[in-house]
């Protein structure tokens, strides 16, 4: 039954080759592109696509390290850059400036945006938007509600690649929960 | 675009070889992904075939820069043009560059002299994908199937790929079979080249 051992070993472990992910990213995008035809379309679907990603991936990302609860706004970016890139994207971020609501974060690389150029027509595209979203549906689910968005971009230009997330409010839990 | 070429080479003029974009990603960032994309892929077909046709329409664009990649990378450049040079480089190189190891079997079809087929008993996306009963033959597979026909279709062995669940026993979950069936003419054209 080795087929068994293998499809029952924990996935956070588990690599696999980032050309497999940077290559089905691109091809979707080019998808959403020839479906919805404008690139403020895509972005906004891309968005959505992260978030419903984020809102499942934290509870993958809780269950395979042992974070303890994020109190705050400042730990959690702190856990996102340090451990979360790693974890998913393999690549690691760096925070750069943070205070209580607001924090920038720059990735050493983009495994999202290996092999792309974005050509000039596609300049209102926001390529990797999918990250944004997953930020926000994961702090979502552990009570933040944040706002981030691309704030440097090297496919527009710029030499780094930078994510910038604020902090909109904390969210009361809310009991009971109902269970429709 | 003066001010894109001052920071980044041009697409063309980076290295492809490096360890960089060897780099792992966790297996979960695929999976949500290729997640998303079924369920996107979902609202805009009606029925099980259709979907199973947009996943590999995403997989036949994977399968196309794939080739070019591997090619340049492992075989200098040079490409197949025997119907067994290419299925085993799909077998081994492919397979293992996508994920991670060689696909399970590689066999020719008992029926038809065109057709093969390539199994794998845990094919990565299928990993993490439980089909409900109400769309019966639905195999994400597809995906993978695509990914094969971008690859045969760009290095002209144009074939008709198709992904199916086998189940047999002794296996705790199906086995997904690729099942490629070559145009008329790739036959024609391996059987003139001779052995």
């Amino acid at each position: 039954m080795s087929s068994k051992a293998k499809g029952a070993s924990p996935g956070g472990g588990d690599r696999i080759n980032s050309e497999l992910f940077t290559l089905t990213y691109g091809a979707l995008v080019r998808h959403l592109l020839l479906d919805l035809e404008s690139p403020e379309e895509v972005n906004k679907q891309l968005d959505k696509m992260g978030q419903n990603i984020g809102i499942r991936l934290v509870d993958d990302f809780l269950a395979k390290t042992n974070t303890g609860r994020c109190r705050n706004f400042r730990e959690a970016a702190k856990t996102i850059a340090e451990t979360g890139f790693r974890m998913f994207l393999g690549c690691s971020a760096k925070v750069t400036q943070i205070d209580d609501k607001e924090c920038k974060m720059v990735l050493s690389e983009n495994p999202l945006t290996d092999f792309v150029e974005l050509p000039e027509k596609l300049q209102p595209l926001s390529y990797c938007s999918l990250l944004c979203g997953v930020i926000r549906g994961a702090l979502e689910q552990i009570s933040m509600k944040v706002e981030c968005e691309i704030s440097k971009d090297p496919l527009k230009g710029d030499e780094r690649f930078e994510l910038h997330m604020r902090l909109v409010e904390y969210v009361n839990e809310e009991y009971p929960f109902k269970d429709d | 675009m003066s001010q894109r070429g001052s920071v980044l080479p041009p697409l063309v003029d980076r290295h492809i070889l490096t360890s960089k974009t060897r780099n792992d990603v966790g297996v979960g960032a695929f999976a949500f992904l290729f997640s998303e994309i079924v369920q996107y892929s979902q609202t805009r077909v009606s029925n099980v075939s259709e979907l199973e046709r947009k996943l590999a329409d995403v997989g036949f664009d994977v399968g196309v820069r794939m080739l070019e990649l591997l090619v340049h990378r492992e075989k200098a450049g040079k490409r197949e043009n025997r119907i067994l040079g290419i299925l085993s480089f799909l077998h081994t190189n492919v397979w293992k560059n996508l994920f991670g190891k060689t696909a399970d079997s590689l066999e020719r079809g008992t029926s038809a002299d065109d057709e093969y087929m390539i199994s794998d008993h845990d094919l990565l996306v299928n990993r993490f994908i439980s089909v409900p009963r109400d769309m019966g033959h639905l195999n994400c597979g597809a995906f993978a199937a695509g990914i094969v026909e971008g690859v045969l279709k760009s290095s002209g062995f144009p074939a008709r790929v198709t992904a199916h669940s086998v189940t047999s026993e002794g296996l705790s979950r199906p086995k997904t079979t690729i099942l490629i069936k070559f145009s008329p003419e790739v036959i024609e054209r391996d059987e003139r080249l001779g052995s």
